[in-house]
Order: structure tokens, then C-alpha cells, then sequence
């Protein structure tokens, strides 16, 4: 081996009086940092090795553990920072792209902390939740332009295809292969007892899922992977995927290696075959074409499921979004450049696309600029990151919120951002049975239920505050909204005032 | 009566079951104090094979072998038919070691005898291994 | 009902459980030559060397015969079963009248005819607390005593008073020790354990003849001692049985339900033979655990419920001067063993079940063993190998787990 140019970016740091040599932690590490020296009696960590997720820390019953970040540093500079330094040393070794997972970590602007809430005082009495009922069922789909009533004044029931949402959170596309297998029955026995969906992604439907159909949104991506008709006609909705927030552009290589077992089965695709998605459709190449595939999802499925068509927010989402809105699909969904992922090349993630908020403001009011509003459904994701996020989203013209992250920090992630290691010590993002069993459905679908429902009283709490007491009345309704810190040109895209004003 | 079940299938072999019992056992109140520099004597153990692992405990049968066999009568049943050891009347004969079927009465090394009494005489509340089981592979109720 | 046991020791505790579990209220009357409450017999070497008391090695608690509404005719002997009048003759000359009976007499020391015998004065046994409490009271320390039988009860009396006394010898007739339920090997390891610690032995050997305080042995040596302790067996006390016109063999003779030959009297502990499934023999297994097992099976049929135990094995647990053995079931058929310096393991293969093992020093988890034996689990069915590397629930099927461990 040569030089060794990378410096372990954490340190693990064991208290030596509260240590009792358990090994707790050299048994639940995937990643090998701890082990236990015979010679010495004590333990000992390979702090190169660890992602700092944090197992051993959580499961270290004496609190003996810590993970610092590594004081070491090459010699300051702020053009070329440590981490810049290190990603080069990495390339020169390996001559490839640099992987990372999860969110866009980068110090951009979060607009969502740059908007305050407004609250009732003195007129408009506020609302108390715990008294009086609060409506936060949202239903997602094109809104019924006409009401038609036959020869006895009866009313015909001409609505769209819709989805019916307890409270206005789903699960967001998450696939079986980048997820593990109990991770995805976390979600989906959560999204049924919820009322809410989950989302397959591109991974296919496990067979034993296919119970909670009635709660799962289908996806439909360029690889096509796991698409079939029992597939389409099980699913509440169907989802086409353009793109995702933390890759726009380009398409998804799930390697061979984990194309293995009910993997390969329920994406379709032979065992050992690498899952490619392509960047683009390659039937999709205009809003025309677009509009094809929404219809024919729509007529193999008898049009009685919504679709969704979902984008990455990108510069012009405004034009893509109006463009989605007269195709044919029933919600769009817009995912931000802080969305999560599995893996995407690094300068990828932390550079290509648009804040969420931003990108809802632009399309909220394009669309009702355009008087197509009430043709779709508005599905925002791309970190929302607790309730606040989710009701500044929607008074800023969302339906309802994605949220991804959230779901899996609920489930035990700790964002330690190592998914493409597949060694997820939580067992979360990995295929290795011994990892996959760490997260027991039964536990994490429990977390999860509690997740979305401590948000909804939440939601409740802040729409009382307002006076409001159906979420319907918060859609859109940017005059709850104020910006702080904000210019001007900011403010106006997000069509909110400043605070004071 | 609520008992300690085994779901096999979640045991992740993380051991800390054996910890939190020890820990129960002493009455301190930390761990690290309480198991620093200690071999431990837990009542419920992790059998560990390449891809299987689980707890192994006192099972309380409801025709309890130790019991019957017991020469002192120090294992006796409580009322709510939890087998309990009188260590006073114990005299480490080990013919409960010689008769429990699951393996679950284990010598110490100071020649004494341990089991699990369902945390009866220390936590009185649920048992620490199944309070402290990160995944629910061991459960304390009704079946 | 009215039910009467002979007898007051773990036989007849067991069948007062047992009656108790299906009758709550039926009279039991339990009658017993010695005059205590009932005490645990195996215990009396620990309370020779302090490991008990005699309050700590009462059987059951105080307030046993109270709380099972016992009533208790303690310090006098039975003289007779009258099985068609249904009554007992007690010394006294009293009768008592039963429904139901369980004779659970237990077992006398043997004490063969030996020269000169008559000539010793300070000779013991040790079977009762009586017996332990008198051996106790004539030992100093300065006492060498002479031990004839190198079998369990003249080894566990060997380390009741070990520590008591200058001196122990043992003396047997067998070419090595505990020959009932050890093999030559272990055997061996045990008496080097033992006479490490300073016990000395003569075994195939035995005594020619006493006079008062020397006795000389067949090889020619001539031993001197202060106190004699005679453990040479054991016979189980099946008078009572036999003179009712009961059927008896070496020992009372029972079926899987524990009823005698007599009508409504039923027989269990040490006075009975046993069905040893292990060698498919009837066997006397003199054992605490056996007579409990019986007792109490006994005791739920006398109260009309339907019991039966045909799981009875050879099985002990001793340990001696700090080494500990453990075995049961029967020694024939294949053997497989290990040894190292501080353990010893052999296992008894026949018609690809586990028969027998022995284990000393290592005796971890061993009752898993013996359930393969009570159990006749067909070895086919487990890993054999790893159970015997390591007794383990990992070597069984994941349906055996889930039924043991996860109650499905």
C-alpha cells in the first residue's frame, strides 16, 4: 500500500471507566471499527472506518461511546477547504465519481427557516384543537370543474380518480433494493394504519406487499423495472418518475451485486444483472409524449387510478409543471434539490436543481396564472423535516409533502449518508440479512405511525393558532406566510411579504 | 401469566440481554460501576450460530423438573407460578442443572447456582432483558 | 377421601402436592418413624460440613403440613398394612384407616455380616439425620475415621466430615469409586481429585475382620480408626408391602401409575422398582428426584385424577470436595468421549439415541442432555455433534425452539 492521503473525518472515542468490554459495539458494527484486543483485555476502533452512524452509540449500554469529528486538519484555508482536499485525494485514487447518499448537505439557504408563521389574536379568535374538530384530510387529484346532475337532480359522480389522505403526509418513493425489505414493510403497515401511501419507487412490488395495495403508490421510472399489471391494478395510484431532487437529470445503477434473491424477482430483471435506469424515458421526449404514457397507465388501469407524474425541481419547473398540468396526470409531484437518495454522484446531489420552496411558489402560481390549478394536485418532497416544513409548504400552495428523511430517521437513520456502502448498520439501506433484521417492522412501523401522527397534532395546533380549522383553508394561503431575512426578488418568487408588512 | 418469549427471527446476537440482566442483578445503579472489570453471571444467555441467534432463558414450565427435583426445596413456585431459588437453602448440589431441560439453571463460578426469576427481586417491573432488547427479538407477555 | 401416606420425606411430599393439585380437600394423614418435620435426606453431608442447617434443610417450608391441611403422626412406626380391613397398625397399637395409601418407606443401610463387627464401638451409617447428627456429635478432630463403601452415601459422608476430622479412609470392595454411576476413567479422575485433597481409598479391597478400633483387610492391612461409618448400600424397606401380600421384587413392585399389587395402595421413592427407560430394565433408582417425580403421580391418581410417569431414568448430581459430576441414564451401547485436564465427558450411544453420559468438572447446560435421554429424541433429528460439543438449544430444529422459547 501507498501513501495513505485520507484522514479518518471522525474519531471514536471510548470512555475507558465506563467501558465494561460488553462488545456490543464490534457486534453491531458492519463497517469493522471495533474490536476487542485479547493482549490488552480492552477495546479498540479503527476510526478510518467509521461513517459515524451511530449504532454503537445507541446500543452502547454503559454510554461509553462517542463520535467526535477528527480535530486533525490539513492546514486551513477557506478556497480550499479540508473536505475538497480530501475528495481530490480520493479521485486521484480511485479515478471515479464520487458517491454520497442521502441529501444535498451543503450550506445553500433553507427558505423554509426564513418563514414565519402567522397566528390569531384578538379577531379571528384562534382555534383550540384539543376542543373542536380540526380537519387535515386532503384528497389529491384534479378537482371537479362541473357538477352534473341527471334528469332527477341527482348529482352524477364525475370526479377524477383521487387519493384520500388522512393527514396530508405520504411516504415517499423509497425502492425495495435501496431499501431493505422490513424498512419497506415499516412504511407500508405505517401508510395503512395511517390512512396515508407509501411509495415503491423503481424497485417493484414485494409480493408479500401486495396487501397493503390500497395504501401504496406504484412507480413507474426508465428502467420500467417491476412493471406488470397485477402491479398497476394493485396500487391506490401510479406514479411516473421523471426525476428526483437529488439527481435531476440523470438515472439510477442499482450493481448487480444486489440484484440478487427477491430483489431480482420483484424488479423483474435476472439475478446478478446490473439495474440500470436511464436518465431520460426514452419514449418520453416532449410534454406529447408525456401525456402518452399518462393515458396509457390510465387505460390499463380502466381510469380509476390517479396518476402522478413526479419531476426534480429544476430552473424552469415552472414551464415543465404547466406543461404536466394539461397531460393527463392527476398530481404532480415536485421533488427539491435537498431530496434523499440511495446514491448519486456527489457533485450531482450538491449542485444541480432548486430549493423546494422555491420551486412550489413558482408553480402554484403558474398554474393559477394559467387558471389550470384545479387540474392537478400539488405532492411536494425534498426535505420537508418536521411539521412546520409540511405546513409552510402547503400554505405556500402544496396538496401535501413527501417526506423520505424523515420517515428514515424515524426508523433509525442517522444520516450518517453511507447508503451506497450498503453495509446500513440499521438496517435500513441494505440487502445483508444480518443488517436487514436489525429493523423490526414491528417497532418501525410504530415509529413511523408516530412520526406522521405527532406531526398532525401539530398541524392542528398551528392551524388553530390561525383560526383555521380544515387544512383546505391553508392551501395556498400565503398571507399566513412572512419571509424574514429575505430580499426582495426572493420574496417575490415565494409570493409571500416580509415580516413587518 | 406473562413470560419472557424468544422471537428468534429478530435476535440481532448483540448480547445485551446477558448485560441487562447482570446489571438487574446487582442493584446498582450504573452499569459501568456496577459491570467494570466483572465476568458477568447472567440469567439469560444468547446462543450464537453464523446466521442464528437467540436468548435462552428460565422457560417457568408449568411441570418444572428443577422444581420436582430440587433436593432442598430451595427452587420453589411463587404463586404466579414463577420457579424462585431460597440461595439461603441452596446447598449447590446442581441437581437442577442436571434436570432443567432447556439448560436454563446455571452454575456461577463461585459454585453457586442462578437463574431467571422474571427480574421478581430486582426491576419488579419488566425483566431488563427485555427492557433492554433493542428489537423486540425478546418480549414479556401473555401467550 | 381420606388418604394416608407412609412415610415423610420427598416420596410423600410429592404425593401431598399431587393430591393437592386435584383434591383440595381430602384428609391426609402422613405417618412417619422419625419425629421431624420433613427434612431433605441427601442433605445431611452438607450439614455435617456446614453448607446447611438444620432449619435450611427442611424439605418444605414451615408451614407445609398446615397449608396443604396435613395432618401428621410423627415418631411412630407402622407395623402393618391390613389392605382388606383398609387400615394401618401403628406401633402404638393404634390403627388408621385409609381410602387410599401411598407407601413411601424409602430405604435401610445395608450392613453385611462382618467378622467381628460386634467388637467396634463407635460404628455409624448414614442414611437419617439421626444417623448424621450422632456420627457428628462423635467426631473430633483429631478422629480418623474408616469409611466401607466408596459409593455415594460413603463419599458424600466423606466430605460431611472432611474438613472435621484428621483423617478419612474409604474402603471398598468395587475396583473403583462411585461404581454405580461412574466408568473406570472417570472414575479414576475422581479419585485423583479426591486424593489430591487428602482422602485415601483401598478399593479392591475389604474388610476381613474388626477388633474394636483396627480393622484388617483382605490384601493385609491393617487400618486404625476411631470411628466407623458402614455405607455399604442400601435396601429398600418393602416389609410392609410384602407382608400385606403385595407384590415385591427387589424392591415394591409398581405399574406406570404408581399402584401396587394391592388394591388402592400405592408405593413410590426408594421402596419401589422403577422402570428405567433408559435400559429398559427395572431398576431400584434410589434417587431424590425419582421419588418426588413418583410421589407426586402417586398422589394425583390416589385423588382420582390420571397420571403417569414412565420417564424414570438413573440420574445424579453429587459433588465432591469441590469437583462436580454429573450423570444419568445407562452406560451401554457406543461411547464418544472427550477429556482434558479438568473435565471429562462420555455419551452412550445406542439405536441412535442418546443412552447415558457422565460429565465431571464441566457440567454446564447438562440437563439437556438428560432430556435427550428422557425424551428418547431420535439423534437423527438434532446436530449431534454440536450438542455434544457444547450442550446447546442451537443443535435442535427451529420448531423445537419455537416451541420451547417462543410458546407457539
Amino acid at each position: 500500500m501507498g501513501i495513505n492521503y485520507i484522514v479518518p473525518e471522525y474519531r471514536v472515542v471510548r470512555d475507558p471507566d465506563r467501558c465494561i468490554g460488553c462488545r456490543v459495539c464490534e457486534r453491531q458494527c458492519a463497517n469493522e471499527v471495533h474490536s476487542f484486543v485479547p493482549q490488552t483485555g480492552k477495546m479498540a476502533a479503527d476510526d478510518a472506518k467509521c461513517v459515524n452512524c451511530h449504532r454503537c452509540v445507541s446500543l452502547c449500554p454503559t454510554g461509553a461511546l462517542r463520535i467526535v469529528k477528527n480535530e486533525d486538519t490539513f492546514k486551513i484555508n477557506a478556497n480550499w477547504s479540508n473536505k475538497l482536499m480530501q475528495e481530490i485525494y480520493r479521485q486521484a485514487d480511485s479515478g471515479g465519481v464520487l458517491l454520497s447518499s442521502m441529501g444535498n448537505p451543503e450550506p445553500y439557504p433553507i427558505y423554509f427557516d426564513k418563514i414565519l408563521l402567522n397566528a390569531s389574536q384578538v379577531t379571528n379568535p384562534s382555534i383550540d384543537p384539543l376542543r373542536e374538530p380540526m380537519e387535515t384530510r386532503t384528497f389529491l387529484g384534479a378537482k371537479t370543474k362541473k357538477i352534473q346532475r341527471d334528469k332527477d337532480g341527482k348529482i352524477i359522480p364525475n370526479a377524477s380518480p383521487y387519493l384520500e389522505l388522512k393527514t396530508p403526509i405520504m411516504f415517499s418513493a423509497m425502492s425495495y433494493g435501496s431499501i431493505s425489505y422490513n424498512a419497506h414493510e415499516s412504511l407500508a403497515r405505517a401508510a395503512t394504519e395511517l390512512g396515508i401511501y407509501y411509495n415503491t419507487g423503481e424497485g417493484g412490488l414485494h409480493d408479500d406487499f401486495y396487501q397493503y395495495g390500497a395504501n401504496t403508490i406504484v412507480q413507474v421510472a426508465s428502467g420500467r423495472f417491476g412493471v406488470h399489471a397485477d402491479y398497476l391494478d394493485t396500487a391506490a395510484a401510479i406514479e411516473i418518475k421523471m426525476g428526483q431532487g437529488a439527481k435531476p437529470g440523470i438515472g439510477g445503477h442499482l450493481p448487480g451485486t444486489k440484484i440478487v434473491g427477491d430483489i431480482s424477482r420483484t424488479r423483474m430483471i435476472p439475478e446478478g444483472s446490473d439495474a440500470i435506469s436511464p436518465a431520460p424515458h426514452h419514449d418520453i421526449y416532449s410534454i406529447e409524449d408525456l401525456r402518452q404514457l399518462v393515458f396509457s397507465l390510465k387505460e390499463a388501469t380502466n381510469y380509476q387510478k390517479p396518476v402522478i407524474v413526479k419531476i426534480a425541481a429544476v430552473h424552469n419547473v415552472a414551464a415543465i409543471a404547466s406543461g404536466i398540468a394539461r397531460s393527463g396526470a392527476d398530481i404532480i409531484a415536485i421533488d427539491g434539490y435537498r431530496g434523499g437518495t440511495g446514491a448519486a454522484p456527489t457533485r450531482i446531489r450538491d449542485n444541480v436543481g432548486i430549493p423546494i420552496e422555491l420551486a412550489l411558489a413558482a408553480v402554484d402560481q403558474r398554474l393559477r396564472d394559467e387558471g389550470i390549478r384545479d387540474n392537478v394536485s400539488i405532492v411536494v418532497g425534498g426535505s420537508c423535516r418536521c411539521s412546520t416544513d409540511v405546513f409552510k409548504a402547503i400554505a405556500l400552495g402544496a396538496d401535501a409533502c413527501y417526506i423520505g428523511t424523515a420517515a428514515l430517521l424515524a426508523l433509525g437513520c442517522h444520516l450518517c449518508r453511507s447508503c451506497h456502502a450498503g453495509k446500513c448498520n440499521w438496517g435500513i439501506a441494505t440487502q445483508r440479512p444480518d443488517l436487514v433484521k436489525r429493523l423490526n417492522p414491528d417497532i418501525g412501523y410504530k415509529r413511523l405511525v408516530n412520526l406522521v401522527e405527532a406531526w398532525t397534532h401539530e398541524i392542528k395546533e398551528m392551524m388553530g393558532g390561525m383560526g383555521i380549522n380544515s387544512i383546505e383553508s391553508l392551501r395556498g394561503n400565503r398571507l399566513m406566510l412572512r419571509g424574514v431575512g429575505l430580499n426582495e426578488k426572493e420574496l417575490e418568487i415565494l409570493g409571500i411579504k416580509h415580516a413587518g408588512e | 401469566m406473562k413470560r419472557v418469549y424468544v422471537n428468534e427471527k429478530w435476535c440481532l446476537g448483540c448480547h445485551l440481554c446477558e448485560y441487562n440482566c447482570a446489571f438487574a442483578q446487582t442493584g446498582e445503579p450504573d452499569m459501568a460501576r456496577a459491570l467494570k472489570d466483572k465476568t458477568i453471571h447472567p440469567n439469560i444467555r444468547v446462543e450464537d450460530g453464523d446466521d442464528v441467534h437467540f436468548a435462552v432463558n428460565c422457560r417457568h414450565c408449568d411441570e418444572a423438573l428443577c422444581v420436582k427435583s430440587c433436593i432442598t426445596g430451595a427452587l420453589s413456585k411463587t404463586a404466579d407460578g414463577v420457579v424462585t431459588i431460597d440461595q439461603d437453602k441452596c446447598v449447590h448440589c446442581f441437581t437442577c442443572v442436571l434436570t432443567c431441560p432447556y439448560g436454563c439453571i446455571l452454575p456461577t463460578e463461585d459454585g453457586a447456582v442462578t437463574k431467571c426469576e422474571l427480574c421478581l427481586k430486582t426491576t419488579k417491573g419488566k425483566p431488563a432483558c427485555v427492557a433492554g432488547c433493542p428489537n423486540n427479538a425478546i418480549v414479556f407477555e401473555e401467550r | 377421601m381420606n388418604y394416608v401416606i407412609i412415610g415423610n420425606s420427598a416420596a410423600a411430599v410429592g404425593c401431598v402436592e399431587g393430591i393437592r393439585q386435584v383434591d383440595q380437600k381430602g384428609k391426609i394423614t402422613i405417618i412417619s418413624d422419625e419425629p421431624y418435620h420433613t427434612y431433605s435426606r441427601p442433605l445431611i453431608s452438607y450439614l455435617l460440613c456446614g453448607k446447611t442447617t438444620e432449619e435450611l434443610m427442611r424439605y418444605r417450608p414451615d408451614d407445609f403440613y398446615q397449608t396443604n391441611k396435613v395432618e401428621t403422626i410423627l415418631g411412630q412406626k407402622v407395623t402393618k398394612i391390613d389392605p382388606d380391613a383398609k387400615q394401618v397398625l401403628l406401633e402404638s397399637g393404634k390403627t388408621v384407616s385409609y381410602d387410599k395409601l401411598l407407601c413411601a418407606t424409602g430405604s435401610s443401610p445395608f450392613v453385611p455380616p462382618m467378622k467381628g463387627l460386634e467388637t467396634v464401638e463407635q460404628k455409624f451409617t448414614f442414611m437419617t439425620l439421626d444417623a448424621a447428627t450422632a456420627l457428628q456429635k462423635a467426631i473430633t478432630p483429631a478422629s480418623n475415621v474408616l469409611i466401607i463403601g466408596a459409593g455415594l452415601i460413603g463419599l458424600k459422608c466423606a466430605e460431611g466430615i472432611f474438613d472435621s476430622v484428621r483423617s478419612v479412609t474409604v474402603v471398598d470392595l468395587a475396583p473403583h469409586i462411585l461404581s454405580s454411576i461412574l466408568d473406570e476413567a472417570g472414575a479414576q479422575m475422581m479419585q485423583r481429585h479426591l486424593e489430591k485433597q487428602g482422602l485415601k481409598f483401598y478399593l479392591n479391597d475389604s474388610v476381613e475382620s474388626f477388633d474394636h478400633n483396627t480393622a484388617l483387610l483382605k490384601s493385609g492391612e491393617k487400618l486404625t480408626f476411631d470411628q466407623l461409618v458402614l455405607a455399604v448400600g442400601v435396601r429398600p424397606n418393602v416389609s410392609l408391602i410384602k407382608d400385606a401380600g403385595g407384590k415385591v421384587g427387589r424392591g415394591i413392585v409398581i405399574d406406570a401409575t404408581m399402584q401396587t399389587s394391592l388394591p388402592d395402595v400405592y408405593a413410590a421413592g426408594d421402596c419401589t422398582e422403577s422402570h428405567d427407560i433408559s435400559s429398559d430394565q427395572d431398576r431400584i433408582l434410589a434417587l431424590l428426584p425419582n421419588a418426588y417425580l413418583q410421589g407426586e403421580c402417586a398422589g394425583k391418581n390416589m385423588a382420582g385424577a390420571s397420571c403417569v410417569f414412565d420417564k424414570a431414568i438413573p440420574m445424579n448430581a453429587i459433588g465432591l470436595l469441590g469437583l462436580h459430576i454429573i450423570t444419568a441414564g445407562s452406560y451401554e451401547g457406543e461411547e464418544k468421549c472427550v477429556q482434558d485436564k479438568e473435565s471429562y465427558k462420555k455419551m452412550f450411544i445406542k439405536d441412535g439415541k442418546l443412552k447415558g453420559y457422565i460429565l465431571i468438572g464441566n457440567i454446564d447446560r447438562a440437563g439437556i442432555y438428560t432430556n435427550l435421554i428422557r425424551e428418547q429424541t431420535p439423534l437423527s433429528e438434532i446436530d449431534f455433534d454440536m450438542v455434544f460439543e457444547h450442550p446447546s438449544l442451537m443443535a435442535f430444529g427451529r420448531g423445537y425452539r419455537d416451541k420451547v422459547l417462543a410458546g407457539k
